[in-house]
């Protein structure tokens, strides 16, 4: 080995020896004669050459051909660059792998490395196993088998959204019976319980770890706190300072997903942790949906945010307050305090809450609205909003919702309400039921000193129940909710302040806000807060951290959701309870990275194995090239190569001529050609025939022209809908065949410009359209599915008087090589109208951009080079007739083409009648 | 070789078939080149090839009494003969060397030394006929005839190569004393049968023209490199190491035998005429034309 480079088969080399000797006989050897029948040798005879050294092989030959042939020499004797490091080659393989979020970062990077590794244990026949830590497999022990059957799953294998269990890795480790070699892909951090693996994989047989170079990125939950967003961000290398962008993704007001804000995460030198503050507007701030490092690709990078950052905009409005100046009687008080620290608070009057839209609406003790504003809360409520209602004198006092449902309550009320526990009344004021499962409030704690002591009552109605969310002792509802529309109502039965009860005066009160969404919990939810709620994800991250479907996995338990650790069963995600949505990341509020660190028995290497390079091929090749000038050459000092040198330079010419500039020529020459005259174009269809035929046809068209007319076209080209410019040609000729492939959507972009710049298009269904009545052909079919995306005016059958029976000829059928009937062109305008004593309309709009018909005109027009009709058309000289007008009518479609309405134009009517014998 | 010898039926029909397939063309390239001549600067005064009369003279003494031209002599005092000069006509012998070495050529795009000579050898005897003489090979033990039909039999004799040889040399079969001759041939063969032959023919009378045909090959010998040069049957071989560094001592060589050439013809009062394959033939059939006519005169 000489550098990173090494032999497969050194003793080759050798024969590098022997090159002088072949340079002796190289050089001795004159090149072989040419034979030449020449009749003047007679005089030639007894000529001498006047020197002999020019006979021999020139040095610079001699010296290519030794480097020709020693460039073979090496090339056969294998040489390697970079080869593989040599490693034990004995005995079972264990493969682990983190697989880890942590490893998604190269996972690419660490696929290869494996495979490059199996493959290297294949050759030398070592059993394998792959295993990941994150994905044990199921029992004890572990298949080890033969490399191919790994390489091919290793494409399949994928990180995981979590950190591996150490632990159940160590167990299941110690249970793999006999002597095996690891290697072991790290994904450089610290799990718990690391050190003990490594240790029990060390002694069943030695192991490797493989770590990559690149820093673990890591993003934290955002928290919403002093009108900024925190998005704490971790990392693993603490070195140097390093700036790291954060982008914020969410919906934008149309629906899709695009980056709303970006900063950047700028970590300290010795710092492992960041914060990035982002202060946005709400609107902005509510739209965001998840944090994410650029160019990460891990779930670690990503932060899915949750309903902690979107504070909702609660209106608050009261009833007009006797109590002026009692600030604690006010029944805002507590709501407000219970919600500005969560929520921004709009406190305006109805109708400009109602402008501002936002997502709640709470209405403390009002009791009367106008119908003007009823019907603007209602259209709010359908839409989404959410009302909130809280009792009081007022509404106790009114006739609100007495005899019938008052559309912005839940229930009816009774008249009057009660009250519990007063002076004037029996009983105690009574406490709150333990809340029900179905209630959005299950699990929330009621505190003992909750008393209620007045109240509104509903009236005993079949869907009470079912409305009722919390209820006291006694079992009368306290809380009620109706849906209507998309939003909901919800009536507390109770005042907003501590007048009727002792509710707004509890943690109980925020809680069950809360729960209903009105106000937002605060960031890194406790276990209390989420239990007793069975959480359903919606959007789970894989390991790549990009967001799935939850689709149908299992719901998860509040207590599990807030502590267990991530694993399989518990994926981070976006999860949603009741009413409330909870964003479960890979990392946490306070995560402290730290890097894996190996014993020193443990060997370390890196990700990238420098690719062993086989030069044999290069070499070879260089020593092929080096004949091939060396024959050249040869050829050349003899003086047989003028005829050859001119091939091999046309040769040369054709196979090095670079693609694109051809490409870009062809495009310039079909203009040039396309432009230079008029050109007809007609679509290649992949039909080799119809394609013919569609040439001839258009080639015949042209000749007629030609002796006819004025019009002298150049010959037809053949257009390919997909590579070609379509503006050249004032018209298309498109038969249609049902396997014709459909164009792409670049292709139809570039004929619905075409046909709204003026141009025309003939389709050709070829068919004699006799699928009329409903029926279809394929061709009528195909020509349907064709033209679906085509920006087609609408049509009608070609009209007595339209100005395609005059353009030249004067004609009234469009025969092809069939008969068929109808011809649609582009439809008049509605309010055309025949004038009296006048043969046509005054239609003078453009050129109708489809000609559509079955006819197989290109057959009926078709001509040999020498002018010869190629088609039998009819029968005798009926057929003939049909060929003259189908040829007729090929005139007038081009004289539309080109001159437009021209002949539409009314100047033209005494000539026309003229003509037409009126 | 079987050329020379009888002809089998099968070869005969065979060989017949290979003749007449280029007969026509050879034939008709003969008759377009005859007629630049004739329809060129060379017009004769008078009108047909048949038509035997030239001039009138007045009568001699020892002109015979019939060839006094009654008719003529009837309006005038004296007599007048009836010349016709041409009447007694030229015998034009043509010989066409078809050795082997005459069918080189260098290049496609050229016509053979052979078919060139062949050309200009039909042409010659077109133009002949028509003049009114008698023309004939020289290789043939025919006596000169005129008419068209003769012109279809020399066709067909000079189709029917019988040289085999690598060089071909002159032999006169026939030579009617006085009689015109031209030689089609490339004399890269040895020179003293042609001094020999030219001698002989100079003792009977017969003048007439040297036509070499040459390749312009063979007048520039671009060859280089080393070189097996073959004479076209392959009997005689030359090897060279170096083609190009003989050219000066080939084209010196090549030189010294047109002068040896030019000097024999300058002896015995022929004429000598060098041709190129790569030029068009007609400057040198009227060069050829007019040598002819000059010895005559």
């Amino acid at each position: 080995m000489i550098g990173g480079l090494s032999f497969a088969a050194p003793g080759l080399l050798l024969a590098l020896i022997a090159l002088p000797i072949l340079w002796w006989l190289l050089r001795a050897v004159p090149p072989a004669p040419i034979r030449r029948r020449f009749p003047g040798v007679a005089l030639l005879i007894g000529l001498k050459d006047d020197d002999s050294q020019t006979d021999k092989t020139p040095w610079w030959l001699l010296l290519l051909r030794m480097l020709a042939v020693a460039a073979a020499i090496i090339g056969f004797a294998g040489p390697v660059l970079n080869p593989p490091e040599e490693r034990e080659t004995d005995g079972p393989l264990l493969v682990l792998m983190d697989a880890s979020w942590a490893s998604a970062r190269d996972w690419p990077v660490r696929l290869d490395r494996a495979r490059g590794l199996i493959e290297e244990a294949g050759r030398d026949g070592r059993p394998v196993a792959l295993v990941q830590l994150t994905d044990l497999p199921a029992g004890e022990g572990v298949a080890f088998q033969a490399a191919n059957t790994w390489l091919a799953r290793l494409d399949n294998l994928e990180p995981q959204p979590f950190a591996p269990d150490m632990g159940a890795a160590l167990d299941w480790v110690q249970g793999i019976e006999g002597d095996f070699q690891s290697f072991w892909f790290s994904d450089g951090l610290d799990h718990p319980g690391r050190d003990d693996l490594a240790q029990a994989l060390a002694d069943a047989g030695g192991v490797i770890a493989f770590e990559g170079g690149r820093d673990v990125l890591g993003l934290g939950p955002a928290r919403f706190e002093d009108g900024v967003i925190l998005v704490p961000g971790y990392r693993l290398e603490t070195e140097a300072d390093r700036a790291v962008t954060v982008q914020a993704f969410g919906l934008d007001p149309t629906g899709v997903e695009r980056e709303l804000a970006r900063g950047d995460l700028a970590f300290a030198a010795g710092n492992g942790e960041a914060e990035l503050e982002l202060d946005l507007p709400p609107e902005l701030r509510n739209r965001i949906s998840r944090f994410q490092i650029a160019g990460e690709r891990s779930a670690g990078a990503v932060s899915l945010t949750d309903d902690g950052l979107q504070r909702r905009e609660v209106g608050l409005l009261a009833g007009a307050s006797e109590a002026e100046g009692q600030e604690l009687l006010s029944p805002l008080h507590y709501l407000r305090q219970a919600l500005a620290p969560t929520a921004d608070l709009l406190e305006v009057g109805l109708s400009d809450l109602l402008l501002a839209s936002p997502d709640v609406i709470i209405l403390a003790d009002v009791a009367t609205l106008s119908p003007e504003e009823t019907q603007g809360l209602q259209a709010w409520v359908e839409r989404g909003g959410m009302l909130v209602r809280f009792a009081g004198p007022r509404l106790a006092g009114s006739d609100v919702a007495r005899d019938q449902l008052d559309p912005l309550l839940p229930v009816r009320l009774r008249e009057g309400g009660r009250t519990v526990g007063g002076a004037m009344s029996w009983g105690e004021p009574k406490a709150l039921r333990a809340f029900d499962e179905d209630s959005p409030f299950y699990g929330l704690r009621i505190p003992a000193d909750v008393r209620v002591s007045s109240q509104v009552l509903a009236q005993p109605d079949p869907e009470l129940a079912s409305r009722s969310i919390a209820a006291l002792a006694d079992g009368t509802p306290l809380v009620t909710r109706a849906r209507l529309g998309q939003g909901q109502i919800v009536l507390f039965h109770v005042t907003a302040n501590a007048e009727w009860s002792t509710l707004p005066l509890s943690g109980l009160f925020v809680q069950m806000l809360e729960r209903l969404a009105i106000s937002t919990r605060p960031v890194d939810p406790d276990a209390i807060d989420l239990a007793g709620i069975t959480w359903v994800p919606e959007v789970l991250l894989d390991g790549f951290g990009t967001r799935r479907e939850a689709g149908v996995m299992p719901g998860v338990d509040g207590i599990d959701l807030a502590t267990a650790p991530l694993s399989a069963a518990l994926l981070p995600g976006l999860y949603s309870g009741s009413e409330r949505r909870v964003a479960r990341n890979v990392l946490g509020a306070e995560e402290m990275l730290s890097a894996a660190s190996w014993p020193a028995a443990i060997p370390v290497e890196g990700m990238d194995a420098r690719p062993v390079v086989t030069l044999a091929w290069a070499f070879l090749s260089g020593a092929f090239v080096a004949l091939l000038i060396d024959s050249l050459a040869a050829l050349w000092l003899s003086g047989r190569l003028p005829g050859l040198a001119r091939t091999a330079v046309l040769l040369l010419a054709v196979t090095l001529a670079p693609e694109a500039q051809a490409q870009e020529e062809s495009d310039e020459a079909l203009a040039l050609l396309a432009t230079s005259e008029v050109t007809f174009g007609y679509v290649l269809t992949g039909d080799a025939r119809l394609d013919e035929t569609s040439r001839a046809g258009l080639y015949g068209l042209g000749l007629t022209l030609a002796r006819r007319s004025s019009v002298e076209p150049a010959p037809p080209i053949g257009i390919d809908l997909e590579s070609d410019e379509l503006v050249f040609f004032p018209m298309i000729y498109w038969p249609i065949s049902p396997d014709q492939p459909i164009p792409s959507d670049a292709a139809y972009a570039r004929l619905n410009a075409y046909l709204r710049g003026g141009g025309m298009i003939v389709f050709d269904t070829r068919d004699a359209d006799i699928g009329r009545f409903g029926t279809s052909t394929p061709n009528g079919r195909a020509l349907q599915e064709i033209a679906r995306p085509l920006d087609i005016p609408p049509l009608e059958p070609v009209p007595e008087d339209h100005v395609l029976t005059r353009t030249f000829y004067l004609l009234q059928d469009f025969p092809g090589r069939h008969l068929g009937r109808d011809v649609w062109v582009e439809a008049a305008p509605p309010d055309a109208e025949q004038i009296e004593g006048m043969p046509f309309r005054n239609l003078n709009d453009g050129v109708t951009p489809v000609v559509i018909g079955g006819n197989d005109w290109a057959a009926a027009w078709a001509m040999g080079e020498n002018g010869r009709p190629l088609y039998p058309i009819g029968r005798g000289f009926a057929g003939e007739r049909q060929r003259e007008i189908a040829l007729r009518f090929g005139v007038n479609l081009v004289m539309h083409v080109l001159s437009g309405n021209y002949k539409s134009d009314q100047v033209h009517v005494p000539a026309l009648l003229d003509r037409l014998g009126q | 070789m079987t050329l020379n010898t009888r002809h089998t039926p099968e070869s005969l029909r065979s060989r017949s078939e290979a003749v007449a397939g280029s007969l026509p063309s050879l034939l008709a390239d003969a008759q377009h080149l005859a007629a630049t001549i004739l329809l060129g600067e060379h017009g004769r005064k008078r009108a047909g090839t048949g038509d035997e009369f030239w001039q009138y003279r007045q009568a001699e003494a020892g002109d015979a009494l019939r060839s006094i031209d009654w008719r003529r002599s009837a309006r005038a005092d004296v007599h007048f003969v009836r010349q016709t000069e041409w009447q007694a006509a030229q015998s034009v012998m043509i010989g066409v060397d078809d050795a082997r070495s005459m069918t080189y050529s260098g290049s496609k795009a050229r016509p053979s030394k052979l078919r060139r000579a062949q050309t200009l050898a039909m042409a010659l005897a077109i133009l002949a006929v028509r003049g009114g003489e008698r023309v004939g090979l020289t290789h043939l033990a025919e006596p000169p005839r005129g008419g068209e039909a003769q012109l279809m039999r020399m066709a067909s004799a000079l189709m029917d190569p019988e040289d085999a040889g690598d060089y071909g040399t002159p032999r006169p079969q026939v030579m009617p004393l006085g009689a015109r001759a031209v030689v089609f041939s490339d004399f890269l063969g040895e020179v003293g049968p042609v001094e020999e032959a030219l001698g002989q023919a100079a003792d009977r009378g017969v003048k007439g023209a040297l036509v070499q045909v040459l390749d312009p090959d063979e007048e520039r010998f671009p060859f280089d490199g080393r070189t097996l040069f073959e004479s076209m049957s392959g009997a005689i071989r030359f090897e060279t190491l170096k083609a190009g560094g003989l050219r000066a001592a080939y084209l010196k060589r090549l030189a010294l035998r047109k002068a040896q050439l030019r000097d024999i013809a300058r002896r015995t009062g022929w004429r000598y005429h060098c041709h190129h394959t790569g030029e068009g033939a007609e400057p040198s059939l009227l060069w050829i034309y007019r040598a002819l006519e000059k010895v005559r005169l």
